[in-house]
């Protein structure tokens, strides 16, 4: 924008997000989408840390064959408070509420969320349930594991089942909101211009995911609330020996669990369509099929949760609709990996931290995708469902492809977040690491588990040892790989160097603004006059080879001014 | 720590080879589609880095909506194949043979009680002879169990209030890992136990070597008196109730117009919610029997009115 | 007055009215799937007993339910008056509208409240103590206390909204023309409604054909 746009502007709607005060009650009485998206950002590293704590006292006592670390009861409560933490308190929440708050906004020229006040709301309520969460945890949750199944929850478990569903139930009132203001945001407050295919596929990732938390969210509540009322109040709703139905409470609990994966991995998605394209210089590759995707794993999402209940004792032609149905919904995932791939040809491809995170993504994805077909196959589900093979699959999903998705974003939007670049080979390390990290910690979890390691195992046979010290020696090196970025980007908040409006060069709306962005996020209303990825001309390359590489995008979404 | 590294499970079923071909053919599927995908991203990765002379310029007409059309196609069709592979060996392996051999499982917190149909008890621990097929009829008297042999590739879910069965064709004797799969609580990690397969003479030896217990099917006979079902049931009884006498198999006729078959099921639920299912022409005048009988009584009674089919008498 | 109702980041009135009635649609979406699972849940239990539930549900008592059923139907008429009248102008009749919407939503309270009584004096709370003495009726009477009691909790909820809303009115604070507030509190108070005209004949009509 230029400086006679800025000079018509009072001061004080050019001051950075982050000058509106600087006291905690300021922050805490927020209602500006950046602000509520920081305070969910420590609420939810926090939360990482405290999930990945426990994780690593299971890995450690896994080291061996006996138990010798931690007591039985300890250990089933730990692997318990690892699932919960992991994945209520920070994978759900994780992108949506910390980029998606962030940047839905920014993206579509809006000047805050649709219902601000409500966003905040949605905070403390994530935060009321943290604590209960904390209590559950420091009085000793309940060790049914992050399923929940009946008749163990409601009868058998030892522990404070119902503190421990009773945090993960009000921790869906937040999903809820931050999916119903997502919503309403996206239909009613995008900039002029901004039409529905013109919406960057970060913005669409936000929308499907709302659409899936919204639905889905309200069953596991119901269900837990049931889980709770049994156990709390005595009402039998599952209780066999009255004639209920376990397996009830696990259609219930999957209905919502299994378009929780894709709430999980759907906002990964998005990030990983922003990065690729900008730091390969390529529009992304079949934009429109990139939305249909979405969509479809959405919609699609919601049809297949019988597949984790194989051997369950559901009946054989339900098994074969499930089965079915988890081969077609895994088509639009392929689709993903494939245009994500195309996206890069013929670009003129950089590898800054955030594109090294974005491809490891797409490889970390790829493997768990596959194998996640092998597990659609009933046979091959019936040997490996409940062992170390579905561990290790549901890992390269959620943490390799969520949590690497999460770094890019991380990487790719720290600039725009705290206006300061982070230190490049640092973070280039750290990438490399996690994803070796990763590996080294999960691949071996395959094997292990198609030899018939049961999951949630304390103790075993002992020739599986070398396995287990494997995934352990390799979770220490992801540890180091988690840790770094905190201590690098922390240090660039105070000495790293000025970053600039746009140092990627890329062409969403968000990057029009200054870094940080004001407070209404644009100093004016911005006309959207193009499609989100236009980094070259529809046919063309962006520079012939050889030329100066300048970092401006050769057109952007819109101005401000 | 152990001297050699397993790579892959011996397999020790009829089951398990057929699982194992399908494993590695979608495994080989997956190496193909994974080399292609990253040698596609490494080869992109070099080939176009920034301010590297290959050629850019507009894009061959062939990269267009068709490729797009193509792999959607093509993706489609792969996974459809697979999944009738998988579905017609699922059909094929699911239903038993009929001669297969019954052994009914009682699982609870934190073990594994067996029973074979001569009355013999094992805990943890169960004989079958190779080659014959063994069918498990299960149930659970606390919460969700699973039933895991890796070498067979079998498992199967425990359920209280339920009855769940699989089966299996032992192709080689030895002695083989028994594994709760379910998370359980406390002790789950430990609630284990061994297959023994035997070759049919050796096993003929050990059945042989077993100390007399009742059957079944005898303490069922006793529980029938001793609960007072005889009352009813028996054929000179004076209150109308159904006769049992070659009930088991047969398909019956409801009151409500429904037609269901007599299976262990059907049995269990009689017994303990006798509401449900009223046979046509009785009255709904049984009582429920929830909460006097135990899931071990319970097998002991439906074997009972296994063994009238074959002519006996209450 | 209007002007007080617009809140950021909205520009005018008429998109921030309709942006709310969305998110309450889209919030009413959540409330169905919640309530779907309940009824499900309820299903699944019904088709597997279908003798004990109606037995059991033959104790519920009808004539309680059915003036509830009254009851709420009537409120949401007077809803409706309240919102469409505080559209058209009429902001008195709105605000005495509202408030008989919400005496007549603490009615039905009141009347769940001797009726909870009564269930449990004849011993309905199913447990050691209940008083039918086939065992899926217990689980229609679960089924029955956490239907009936999440829809207490709902229906609270509205009341305080609504009440909130005529007293702010009343002492001038907010105006009901064109607040936000007025369709989005009278849509939720319908759904109210309208659960319970789905709960009524799932407790209250099973086995009395």
């Amino acid at each position: 924008m230029t400086d006679a746009a800025l000079g018509r502007v009072p001061r004080e709607f050019r001051r950075s997000y982050l000058g509106e005060g600087s006291t905690l009650l300021s922050w805490l009485t927020t209602t500006d989408h950046k602000r509520i998206a920081i305070l969910y950002a420590i609420t939810i590293t926090v939360f990482f840390f405290i999930g990945g704590a426990a994780i690593g006292i299971v890995r450690l006592e896994l080291m061996t064959p006996q138990a010798d670390v931690v007591s039985a009861d300890t250990y089933n409560r730990l692997f318990t408070m690892h699932g919960v933490i992991m994945v209520w308190f920070f994978l759900v929440p994780s992108i949506p509420t910390t980029f998606g708050n962030f940047l839905l906004p920014l993206m579509i020229g809006a000047p805050d969320m649709a219902f601000p006040r409500l966003n905040l709301l949605s905070w403390y309520v994530a935060l009321l349930a943290g604590v209960i969460a904390i209590v559950a945890i420091v009085t000793g949750v309940g060790d049914t594991g992050w399923t929940f199944y009946t008749p163990l929850s409601t009868e058998y478990a030892t522990g404070h089942v119902a503190w421990t569903a009773l945090a993960i139930f009000v921790m869906g009132f937040s999903s809820i909101a931050t999916g119903i203001n997502f919503i309403a945001t996206t239909h009613m407050l995008r900039a002029p211009g901004m039409t529905w295919f013109r919406l960057p596929l970060f913005v669409w990732a936000m929308y499907a995911v709302s659409i899936v938390m919204v639905l889905a969210t309200p069953v596991l509540a119901i269900t837990l609330l049931l889980v709770m009322v049994e156990r709390v109040l005595g009402l039998p709703i599952f209780e066999s020996t009255l004639g209920g139905d376990p397996l009830l409470f696990q259609h219930l609990f999957w209905f919502y669990s299994h378009p929780a994966v894709y709430i999980m991995i759907l906002p990964a998605m998005g990030v990983a369509s922003e990065v690729i394209p900008c730091f390969a210089r390529r529009r992304v590759f079949g934009y429109a099929f990139m939305v249909y995707a979405m969509i479809a794993i959405a919609g699609i999402g919601f049809m297949v949760w019988g597949h984790h209940m194989f051997v369950s004792g559901q009946s054989n032609f339900a098994n074969l609709v499930f089965s079915f149905l988890s081969f077609v919904v895994a088509v639009p995932s392929a689709i993903k990996v494939f245009n994500w791939t195309a996206t890069l040809y013929r670009g003129q491809i950089t590898f800054e931290a955030a594109m090294l995170y974005a491809l490891g993504f797409v490889g970390l994805f790829a493997l768990g995708g596959v194998t996640g077909l092998m597990l659609a196959c009933v046979p091959i589900d019936i040997h490996v469902t409940d062992t170390y093979f579905v561990v290790a699959h549901f890992h390269y999903i959620m943490v390799g492809g969520t949590v690497s998705a999460f770094f890019a974003g991380l990487h790719y939007w720290w600039p725009k977040i705290t206006g300061r670049l982070y230190p490049e080979s640092w973070a280039r390390f750290a990438a490399i690491l996690m994803f070796f990290g990763f590996n080294f910690t999960f691949f071996p979890q395959f094997i292990l588990g198609y030899l018939g390691m049961p999951r949630r195992y304390q103790v075993y046979p002992p020739e599986f040892q070398a396995y287990h010290v494997m995934s352990s020696m390799g979770a220490s090196v992801l540890a180091a790989a988690y840790l770094l970025p905190l201590g690098y980007l922390m240090w660039s908040l105070f000495w790293g160097r000025k970053a600039g409006d746009n140092p990627w060069g890329a062409t969403g709306l968000e990057w029009q603004t200054s870094s940080p962005p004001p407070k209404r996020n644009f100093l004016a209303t911005p006309r959207v006059m193009a499609g989100p990825y236009e980094y070259h001309p529809a046919e063309e390359s962006p520079e012939a080879a050889g030329a100066p590489m300048s970092r401006e995008p050769h057109r952007s979404q819109g101005g401000g001014a | 720590m152990h001297a050699t590294l397993p790579l892959f499970p011996i397999e020790a079923s009829v089951q398990a080879g057929r699982t194992d071909e399908l494993f590695f053919i979608v495994l080989g599927m997956s190496v193909v589609v994974l080399g292609v995908v990253a040698a596609l991203v490494i080869g992109f990765a070099i080939r176009y880095r920034r301010g590297s002379p290959a050629k850019r310029g507009p894009l061959p007409p062939l990269i267009s909506r068709e490729i797009e059309i193509a792999w959607t196609a093509g993706t489609l069709f792969t996974f459809l194949f697979v999944f009738w592979w998988a579905s017609s060996l699922q059909l094929a392996a699911k239903a038993p043979p009929a001669d297969a051999m019954p052994i009914r499982v009682l699982a609870k917190q934190w073990m594994w009680k067996m029973e074979h149909p001569n009355g013999v008890r094992e805990i943890n621990t169960l004989h079958v002879p190779i080659g014959r097929p063994v069918r498990l009829i299960m149930t659970s008297q606390d919460v969700i169990h699973s039933f895991y042999v890796p070498v067979f590739r079998m498992k199967q879910d425990v359920l209280p209030g339920r009855t769940t069965t699989t089966w299996f064709q032992a192709t080689r004797t030895g002695t083989f890992r028994l594994e709760c799969a379910e998370f359980c609580g406390t002790d789950h990690a430990r609630m284990l136990g061994s297959i023994v397969v035997m070759s049919a003479p050796d096993f003929a030896l050990w059945s042989e070597a077993q100390p007399e217990s009742d059957s079944l099917a005898q303490k069922g006979a006793a529980l029938f008196r001793t609960l007072g079902c005889s009352g009813c049931h028996a054929t000179q009884s004076a209150v109308k109730a159904p006769d049992l006498a070659g009930l088991y198999g047969r398909a019956v006729r409801l009151a409500d117009g429904r037609t269901v078959k007599a299976d262990d099921a059907y049995i269990r639920d009689s017994i303990l919610q006798p509401l449900k299912d009223i046979v046509a022409g009785y009255q709904p005048i049984m009582p429920s029997f929830a909460g006097a009988v135990s899931d071990a009584d319970l097998q002991d009674l439906i074997a009972y009115v296994r063994s009238l089919k074959d002519g006996g008498t209450p | 007055m209007s002007d007080a109702a617009l809140r950021e980041p909205w520009e005018d009135l008429h998109r921030q009215r309709e942006a709310a009635r969305l998110g309450m649609w889209v919030f009413l979406a959540t409330e169905v799937l919640f309530f779907g699972g309940l009824f499900l849940g309820y299903s699944a239990m019904r088709v597997a007993h279908p003798a004990a539930f109606a037995e059991a549900a033959r104790e519920t008592r009808f004539w309680f339910g059915s003036a509830n059923l009254a009851l709420l139907m009537t409120s949401s008429a007077t809803m409706t008056v309240a919102v469409r009248g505080a559209r058209a102008g009429f902001a008195g009749m709105a605000r005495w509208c509202l408030l008989m919407t919400a005496l007549i939503g603490i009615g039905f309270i009141a009347v769940k409240g001797v009726e909870y009584h009564l269930d449990l004096d004849d011993g309905l709370w199913p447990g050691p103590g209940f008083a039918l003495g086939m065992a899926p009726g217990q689980i229609f009477w679960g089924f029955y206390w956490v239907m009936t009691g999440i829809h207490a909790v709902h229906l609270t909820i509205g009341i305080v909204l609504v009440l909130r809303l005529a007293l702010l009115s009343w002492r001038g604070l907010i105006g009901l023309r064109d607040n936000p507030q007025m369709p989005v509190v009278g849509l939720y108070w319908h759904f109210v409604d309208i659960v319970w005209m789905c709960l009524y004949p799932l407790l209250y009509l099973v086995g009395r054909t």
